[in-house]
């Protein structure tokens, strides 16, 4: 522990004299500066990663943000562009271009952060809690021997955190005591990301990862075989405003159909609960709850959806819960703003025919 | 090949867990405690690759205090073959888990280490991960299907991402945390409950696996999530719209 401090000191000296500014900073012992993990695809990074960019500005004033990305091809030059100037608060772009980060598999990007990390020495690397920083940060973290912070919903100082725990049933307050960096992957839904003014943006240096020392074995003991997705033209279901869920009660994929007409009439995304998942209803990425998605969407509507404890872990953060269900005792009623007691065979039509078209 | 599966005891997934008052945790007293269901899985999931001719030994781990032996003995009912306590008090966080799994590791040297997702008290979701980065093996998280080429020692695993589902190919030893649609665990019959009773549970301390647990991490409180107002019944689909049109002006 003792060296690994010696040496991040060392790293740190090194770096600065090149501004008083710069020299002013390394002074302070406890200065924030954070290396925010970045998803990106079709040459934007994810809105989720712009979240975390939102969660690492509030974690100290004179924060100094920089965005990892890696990849290869054209698209990532252009996400390179659009991570310089998605938050104001962004100040430098680094870019690991190699065919080794073609897709996103945890080895070789856990190595890109602990290498990153050496020669940055950040305080604080933070990913969005979704699949992609799930499944690298932790990685990350036991390569630089640190405890992560896993889906944080609150920063209150730059090493005290919220996150939830018991499928959101409790709230846990944790400190954060060890040796740089502290590690954390944040909620997105619990970061909004503010509408970025014309004169509020701001070009961040764009600068390449220097990758001679990324040993070969990194790479070549996992390979990408294939992903499936299911294209759709309907918003995702982590960021939409409106979302329309369906439960075990419609009974078959057919019967989900009007699931979706709703949500398309609405705007609205598609949600499911594990029973329609796994009754083959739709897909297991619309699943909502502990083991699925989390969402917060302005207007959550739950259909045939019972609200056991795992389901409401995604939804509970919802502005307003409507909620249609046959039986009046159904724990779902116990968080809906507005519910409905009703067979929703009968109440999904009638509002196919009265609600207002999308804005 | 041997395969170790990691699983841990916690509060059962359907109680409706309760907040001490004095903020320190939640109630754990008198609370019906079971393996936890992610674990579950993993475990199944080893047994089907034994099964399957792929596998000579299943061996499973759990870490904790002594009541953890429950758990394993609930384990060993299910099939696996011996089981492994760490008896360690106080907080463990993952990344002591994970070195005392990596310590396990390279006495048993297993081929293949599966463990759940997440616990689904923590909700951490780390320690496959963290494992996997100390061993330098592959990781295949999130498996919702897990195939096994035993003559190229590779393991193919579709992992549920937030786009679909993402096909992986990695190279024997790795670690797979498993997902909930990748099985439906068996219950253990009362034979093998019996059974399971002459298996052996070897224990160890985490002195004698020479890892020091230490924690950066500090719980300061623990507290209920803010409560949400009451809500209102409807009678019909016109209130219903009028309601989210001039109440609460969401469509």
């Amino acid at each position: 522990m003792a060296t690994r401090a010696i040496h991040r000191a060392f790293a740190k000296r090194t770096v600065p004299f090149l501004t008083s500014q710069s020299l002013f900073l390394s002074s302070i012992s406890r200065s924030v500066s954070t290396l925010v993990l970045a998803e990106h695809e079709g040459g934007s990074i994810k809105a989720p990663s712009v979240s975390a960019v939102a969660a690492a500005s509030s974690l100290s004033k004179d924060n100094s943000i920089s965005v990892l990305l890696a990849g290869s091809g054209p698209s990532l030059q252009e996400a390179a562009a659009h991570a310089a100037s998605c938050h104001p608060s962004v100040s430098q772009v680094l870019v690991a271009d190699s065919d080794k980060f073609s897709h996103p598999l945890a080895e070789p990007w856990a190595k890109l952060v602990h290498l990153v990390q050496q020669k940055g020495g950040y305080s604080h690397i933070i990913a969005p809690s979704g699949s992609f920083g799930k499944n690298i940060l932790p990685r990350a973290a036991a390569l630089l021997d640190v405890s992560p912070i896993t889906d944080i919903i609150e920063i209150s100082e730059s090493n005290l955190f919220v996150r939830p725990i018991y499928a959101g049933n409790a709230l846990c307050t944790v400190r954060y005591a060890g040796a740089n960096p502290c590690m954390l992957t944040i909620r997105s839904t619990s970061f909004p990301v503010p509408p970025i003014s014309a004169d509020s943006k701001s070009e961040a240096s764009i600068s390449q990862v220097d990758l001679s020392t990324f040993g070969e074995d990194a790479v070549g003991k996992s390979r990408y075989v294939k992903l499936t997705s299911q294209e759709t033209e309907r918003p995702d279901l982590g960021n939409a405003r409106v979302v329309v869920t369906g439960g075990r009660a419609l009974k078959s994929a057919e019967n989900f159909k009007m699931i979706e007409k709703l949500a398309e009439k609405l705007g609205a995304a598609v949600g499911a609960t594990r029973a329609a998942v796994d009754a083959g209803f739709v897909p297991n990425d619309l699943q909502v709850g502990q083991t699925g998605k989390i969402v917060a969407p302005e207007l959550y509507m739950a259909f045939g959806v019972s609200g056991a404890i795992q389901h409401l872990a995604g939804m509970r953060d919802s502005k307003v819960i409507v909620a249609v269900n046959k039986d009046a005792d159904a724990p779902i009623f116990q968080v809906a703003d507005y519910g409905l007691v009703g067979d929703l065979f009968e109440v999904i039509p009638e509002l196919l025919e009265k609600m207002p078209e999308k804005k | 090949m041997k395969i170790m599966v990691a699983v841990k005891r916690v509060i059962d997934y359907a109680v409706k867990i309760r907040v001490k008052p004095d903020k320190t945790g939640v109630e754990t007293q008198n609370v019906k405690m079971s393996m936890n269901p992610f674990c579950e899985i993993a475990l199944e999931e080893a047994l089907r690759i034994k099964e399957g001719g792929m596998a000579s030994e299943v061996v499973a781990v759990s870490m904790g205090p002594a009541q953890c032996v429950d758990t394993l003995r609930t384990g060993l009912a299910m099939g696996a073959d011996r089981a492994i306590h760490v008896d360690a008090t106080g907080p463990l966080y993952p990344l002591s888990v994970a070195k005392l799994f990596k310590a396990l590791v390279e006495l048993e040297k297993p081929g293949l280490l599966i463990l759940g997702k997440q616990a689904i008290d923590d909700d951490c979701n780390q320690t496959g991960q963290m494992v996997a980065g100390l061993l330098g093996w592959p990781q295949g998280t999130f498996a919702s299907k897990v195939v096994l080429d035993k003559e190229k020692q590779l393991a193919t695993v579709d992992r549920e991402v937030d786009g679909g589902l993402e096909t992986l190919c990695m190279d024997l030893p790795a670690v797979i945390t498993t997902d909930l649609r990748l099985n439906q665990p068996r219950y253990a019959t009362l034979p093998n409950i019996m059974k399971a009773k002459s298996k052996v549970i070897k224990k160890y301390t985490p002195q004698e696996l020479n890892i020091e647990i230490k924690s950066d991490l500090e719980v300061l409180q623990v507290t209920e999530p803010p409560k949400r107002k009451a809500g209102v019944i409807v009678s019909s689909v016109d209130e219903l719209i009028d309601k989210l049109k001039n109440e609460a002006h969401v469509i």
